[in-house]
């Protein structure tokens, strides 16, 4: 059974099966390419929301592997077998559980090329789904990417679309070094436009969705969905709002934000992850170093509220940021001084 | 009675030169930083040279291995070129890494040296992933990953060793018990008298052996070694020895009892095995003496060459992060 489902229309796909096609086509081109993980085979029902569903029954389980739930080994083995030639894509099934693989990516993963002075890389991609929405509280939602962009040697991509997972992935997998690789839980199975068969988004490349002249939002995962309504509003109040997609967290595109920043004068960066030292701080240093004598207003960072996620439904909507708190965020942007 | 597999008189003579290379090299090194010549971060594996050298008895080139910290006895007995591990110990740009991972990360592909890593408990995930390599490639390889008692009680250990029993890897798990997990002695952090009873839990072989008896090692190894080559799965054997240092150079020791070491440092394995030849007729002292004479003269060489050389220059900052350059 494929995980592309039956009510998809002409042409369109979701994230689930965006990233379901992007693991079959490079299983099928490259025989190196390596999927394992917890649940992940047929035999699971191909991952808890199945994601990998029918891979194990297509390219069978010596190279789809069920892992017991020992996040350590999962990232050591595909470390390893990186090393001796493979492509392995690891599954650590919610980001929260990478705390506890954090010596295997950080230590080891991240740092092999540079400690054994270029003699070995390890080509891998970690997979993992987080986001809040799901009433799953404190230890199954967090946004850590923050984390890994501070480590020298692991790149961050972060798709919000369909044909963005699909080609994010190829190009994960194509990159000879380890590449995390966050799925956003609740989003999964919005559809969109689906990418053509084979094709690559380069990693470090931000995406303009909307031009404007006012502001820049930058935003990227399910801050997309929050932002897109927003643009229209502030269109209402006659204001011109650029949104980009970052869709790469490490290494950030510097060149489209700064550009744009530079034309509109005014940045609003939105995340899901708490605010203090997340991704937005980093944005927000270079634009102030970069662009100091032409920013309009000072930088503005919208994200998480600084607490663990809590699980009662009015906390849990307000913990990260909305519609509305976009357009108001924006709108103090372009207040006189 | 049990077939136990012996090491011929070739192998054994092997096994020695090893063992007589790892000493030499330990003297050489606590020398070296004595002298002040070399600045460096340095756990002398002195006392445990039989392990590896009867474990790369059973070996290929093409065998793999990952090591820790501890390991310049499992480099050496796998074959990593002396002026490379010097130059690498010294920083520079003609070590086995350009300089960049230095005494702790030593990595030589070309001797199966995959990773030596600096987190205790970390080469034995590692390890089956490159065994699950040899196993989807049928390359009949197989790969040690070599650790200390104290990693035995780091999560990596389990979790490991329960993933290699389930996919039935071609890795072999070595324990170096030498008594001391840093400063803190086996018993009082250790569940088990011995840590091959944890073989059990997993579902593998856990073999108790003497590391420090050159034969009892031997069988040991080749035993493990063919079950992994022919698809039998893991083996994990606790290697019997005792650190004749403290934890890292410099470090005092006053923890460790000063009669145990004495009566260790006196069953010294290596003039043990020395006199085991001599009295076996395998070798004369004076091919011995030649074999330290040339051992010691190689040493003397990759000291000079790797004092000699140069450091890395300081773009070296910005490559082996990534397979692309980070700009400055």
């Amino acid at each position: 059974m494929s995980a592309r489902g039956s009510a998809l229309a002409e042409g369109k796909s979701n994230i689930l099966s965006s990233v379901n096609a992007a693991l079959a086509d490079a299983m099928r081109e490259d025989e190196t390419v390596l999927v394992l993980g917890e649940d992940i085979g047929d035999a699971e029902e191909g991952g808890v929301v199945g994601v990998t569903r029918g891979l194990s029954s297509e390219f069978g389980d010596h190279r789809v592997r069920t892992t017991p739930i020992s996040e350590q080994a999962i990232v050591g083995a595909a470390i390893g077998a990186s090393l001796a030639g493979f492509k392995p894509v690891a599954e650590i099934m919610l980001m929260n559980f990478s705390t506890v693989a954090m010596d295997m990516i950080v230590n080891h993963a991240a740092k092999l090329r540079f400690m054994s002075g270029g003699q070995t890389n390890v080509p891998i991609v970690i997979r993992t789904m987080t986001g809040t929405g799901f009433g799953s509280g404190g230890q199954h939602c967090d946004y850590l990417e923050a984390w890994f962009a501070h480590t020298a040697g692991i790149k961050v991509v972060i798709p919000s679309s369909p044909a963005d997972a699909y080609g994010l992935m190829r190009s994960a997998i194509d990159d000879p070094d380890p590449v995390l690789f966050i799925e956003n839980l609740p989003t999964y199975w919005n559809q969109d436009d689906a990418a053509p068969p084979g094709c690559r988004v380069p990693i470090g490349k931000a995406n303009i969705l909307a031009e404007g002249s006012d502001v820049t939002i930058l935003a990227y995962a399910r801050m997309i969905q929050e932002a897109k309504p927003a643009l229209a509003r502030l269109a209402e109040e006659g204001v011109s709002a650029e949104l980009i997609d970052l869709r790469t967290i490490a290494p950030w595109d510097r060149e489209t934000v700064l550009a744009s920043v530079a034309r509109t004068g005014r940045l609003l960066i939105v995340h899901e992850a708490v605010t203090p030292f997340g991704a937005g701080a980093e944005i927000a240093a270079v634009v102030n170093e970069q662009l100091f004598g032409r920013l309009k207003a000072p930088v503005r960072r919208l994200g998480g509220a600084f607490c663990p996620v809590p699980f009662s439904k009015p906390l849990e909507t307000a913990f990260a940021p909305r519609t509305d708190d976009i357009v108001g965020a924006a709108r103090a942007l372009l207040q006189p001084a | 009675m049990t077939y136990l597999p012996a090491p011929d008189s070739e192998t054994q003579l092997a096994i020695y030169r090893r063992m007589a290379l790892i000493k030499a090299n330990d003297e050489r090194s606590r020398k070296v930083i004595r002298s002040g010549r070399l600045v460096m971060p340095y756990y002398s594996p002195r006392g445990q040279e039989v392990i590896p050298s009867a474990m790369s008895a059973c070996l290929t080139d093409e065998d793999y291995i990952c090591t820790i910290y501890r390991g310049t006895h499992d480099m050496l007995a796998k074959g990593v070129p002396l002026r490379d591990l010097w130059a690498e110990l010294a920083g520079r740009v003609t070590g086995t890494c350009k300089g960049k991972g230095g005494p702790m990360h030593i990595t030589h592909p070309r001797s199966g040296v995959m990773i030596t890593t600096g987190i205790v408990g970390s080469s034995m995930p590692i390890a089956n992933g490159l065994a699950w390599a040899s196993q989807l490639k049928g390359d009949g390889r197989v790969t040690i990953a070599y650790f200390g008692d104290g990693a035995s009680n780091i999560g990596a250990f389990h979790e490991s060793l329960n993933l290699a029993s389930v996919w039935k890897l071609p890795v072999i798990f070595v324990c170096q018990n030498n008594e001391w997990a840093e400063h803190t002695a086996y018993a009082k952090c250790t569940s088990v008298d011995q840590i091959a009873k944890r073989g059990a839990a997993y579902g593998m072989p856990g073999v108790h052996v003497d590391g420090n008896d050159v034969f009892a090692m031997y069988a040991a190894a080749k035993t493990a070694v063919d079950r992994a080559r022919c698809g039998e799965g893991p083996t994990l054997i606790e290697a019997m020895t005792y650190r004749f240092h403290g934890h890292v150079f410099g470090d005092a020791d006053g923890y460790m009892d000063k009669a145990r070491k004495e009566r260790a440092m006196a069953e010294d394995p290596v003039p043990r095995f020395r006199d085991h030849l001599i009295a076996a007729g395998i070798a004369g002292e004076e091919e011995l003496v030649s074999l330290e004479t040339e051992i010691e003269g190689l040493l003397d060489d990759a000291v000079e060459f790797a004092l000699a050389s140069d450091f890395p220059g300081l773009e070296e900052l910005g490559k082996d992060v990534f397979a692309e350059d980070v700009p400055a």
